[in-house]
């Protein structure tokens, strides 16, 4: 009776259980991606609340003019670019560092625990983070500073301090995110052939021949791909990290302010939605642009790891 | 021989060696932050003031948790708004996802690399946070509502696709039989696909589970100060942390002044009160978390 019609209609009344059941997820994707998606044509608009997104006046490149001539542009791209790089470098070697210390580590027991504890500070929210930082560094009080005074040295002010939130940032990100990468680099260690650590053993290879002829080049591939794959999200910056740990202070912006941070300030402050929207748009194009190549060479690399 | 043997073991024992070291440092620095926030939230304000926070209470005293039980209403509403959008979210979010997946892992079903891409390229492309949130405001009118607390992080692709390949491990000949006795994909998804997937649910649940806990982002964009009685948890605690005056506002309102609030050791009582459900579930909890990682790890 369908057979006439277009094979996707026909599949659309043969399937309509399964069709139905995608409804839900589609229609919630739908509202939150799709049609936000749509509103991108806000960055070459001069909005106003009263005619909306599509009614505005075109404005032209005159909100990525504005961003790009603000010095923000230049500034919050550069930190949310090497701080990426730095947080990726550093986590990925602890990660791996880690995974193969509990690999090979003998006692069950400390193993057991040390991972659990690594892995607990991805549990909770940047909320309480936030408050582990006031905990630690605020000026009076801070038990950083308490110890300082206690060993005789000066205190130290980190909110008025430009070098101390580079360091402050990466520690805080290996904080979180460094059990998190351990479990995931001990499962691709774990599947590792145990006939081969056996081979080494029969001709005497040392823990250190093992690790540098064996395990590293067995996960050498997952490494290669994760990391390639960070790259494509280098222009997004962990906004909750960045939100919470450095508290939106005004001093230190210069070099902890990230684009999402950016947006979002500029957002809830200055209500700023032209020009803010031309930042965000730069960003998320980039980021495709970026996403896209990064896929492209692992498709080439490891065909098995692609996205897409 | 002999010679080589004991090179080998000196190895290995030098190898645990500096592993336990290292190990032990890294996990020592992960608890600090926790233990001096109890610690804190357990010594007196006066002492606190006059000697800092350190890893042992000055003077040991309860009285920021007796103060927390004595102004409980906001707490305790906070914890109620995030319970209530933890369960709603979670239940919801793990239906609408694995009806998703299960159609998702269906070979049968001709369009599921469409579908699939479908879902999948909201999380490579976006249209930024201000169309968005522009969207939700004035189009479906989030404003102060609670449905903006549950709506925006419902659907997750990542465990979308986690699911999907949980379904893909059930043996195609299962759902093949059920299928060939007349059984409706509804059916099968109920009777097959979930009982079978209970592990892959688990995981994916507490995922979910785990984001409603923890966000304020969403709270933080959508309520405001007028709407402080649907301030989940977490917010409620970054407004006690933020901004000075909200804990003494509090007590205020319970005829409490100002001056007896032992401000600074509340401020981590309330810390610990809010994170402590997680830190004492997470022992029985931790196994299905790592299942998910790994699984998310060998393939999305």
């Amino acid at each position: 009776m369908y057979s006439g019609k277009h094979p996707f209609l026909h599949d659309l009344h043969k399937n309509r259980t399964k069709w139905l059941m995608l409804v839900p997820a589609a229609v919630v994707v739908i509202l939150m991606c799709y049609i936000p998606m749509a509103g991108i044509v806000l960055a070459f608009k001069e909005y106003n609340y009263h005619d909306g997104i599509f009614g505005s006046p075109w404005a032209g490149f005159e909100n990525f003019k504005y961003f790009f001539k603000s010095g923000k542009a230049w500034l919050t791209t550069r930190n949310t670019v090497l701080y990426n790089l730095v947080f990726l470098c550093i986590n990925t070697f602890l990660q791996i560092t880690c995974a193969i210390m509990l690999s090979e580590l003998a006692g069950k027991k400390f193993k057991r625990v040390t991972q659990s504890v690594m892995f607990l500070p991805y549990f909770i929210s940047w909320v309480v983070v936030g408050a582990f930082i006031y905990n630690l560094f605020n000026y009076e009080f801070g038990a950083v500073n308490t110890f300082l005074k206690g060993i005789g040295a000066q205190p130290i002010d980190v909110y008025s301090n430009k070098r101390a939130w580079p360091v402050i940032l990466v520690i805080v990100s290996a904080f979180k995110n460094v059990g998190y990468g351990t479990v995931m680099y001990l499962a691709s260690i774990v599947n590792i052939d145990g006939e081969m650590y056996e081979a080494a053993d029969l001709d005497g290879a040392t823990m250190w021949q093992k690790i540098r002829y064996i395990t590293l080049p067995c996960i050498r591939p997952t490494v290669v791909i994760l990391f390639l794959l960070a790259i494509g999200t280098v222009l997004k910056g962990d906004f909750q990290m960045f939100w919470q740990v450095t508290g939106n202070n005004p001093m230190v912006l210069d070099v902890t302010d990230v684009i999402d941070t950016y947006v979002t300030r500029s957002l809830l402050t200055l209500q700023e939605f032209g020009m803010t929207s031309a930042a965000g748009l730069y960003q998320s194009g980039i980021s495709f642009i970026l996403v896209l190549i990064a896929n492209h060479i692992v498709k080439k690399v490891e065909p098995d790891y692609a996205l897409f | 021989m002999q010679k080589k043997k004991q090179n080998k073991s000196y190895d290995r024992v030098m190898f645990n060696l500096i592993s336990c070291l290292v190990l032990g440092i890294l996990s020592v620095a992960c608890v600090i932050p926790f233990w001096l926030v109890i610690s804190g939230s357990l010594s007196k304000q006066q002492s606190i003031q006059l000697y800092g926070y350190r890893l042992i209470p000055r003077e040991f005293s309860l009285d920021a948790y007796r103060m927390l039980f004595k102004i409980p209403e906001e707490l305790l509403r906070a914890y109620g708004v995030t319970i209530l959008v933890t369960v709603v979210g979670t239940g919801l979010g793990l239906l609408i996802t694995s009806m998703a997946a299960y159609v998702l892992a269906n070979r049968n079903f001709r369009y599921r690399y469409q579908v699939s891409f479908f879902f999948y390229f909201t999380s490579i492309f976006g249209g930024g946070l201000v169309p968005w949130y522009i969207f939700n405001t004035k189009y479906l009118h989030f404003h102060n509502n609670i449905i903006a607390l549950i709506l925006p992080i419902l659907v997750n692709v990542t465990y979308l696709l986690i699911l999907k390949s949980y379904m893909m491990s059930i043996p195609e000949s299962l759902y093949e039989s059920a299928y060939l006795d007349g059984a409706g994909d509804l059916t099968v998804y109920f009777k097959i696909a979930l009982p079978l997937c209970k592990a892959g649910l688990a995981t994916v649940g507490l995922f979910i589970a785990l984001n409603y806990w923890n966000d304020w982002y969403n709270a933080m964009l959508f309520l405001d100060e007028g709407s402080k009685d649907l301030y989940p948890l977490q917010y409620y605690l970054n407004n006690i942390l933020t901004k000075a005056q909200a804990m003494n506002a509090a007590a205020a309102r319970s005829g409490i002044p100002a001056s007896e609030v032992p401000g600074e050791p509340m401020k981590l009582a309330m810390t610990v009160v809010a994170t402590g459900p997680i830190v004492l579930l997470y022992p029985f909890l931790q196994k299905y978390f790592v299942k998910g990682v790994t699984i998310g790890a060998v393939k999305g």
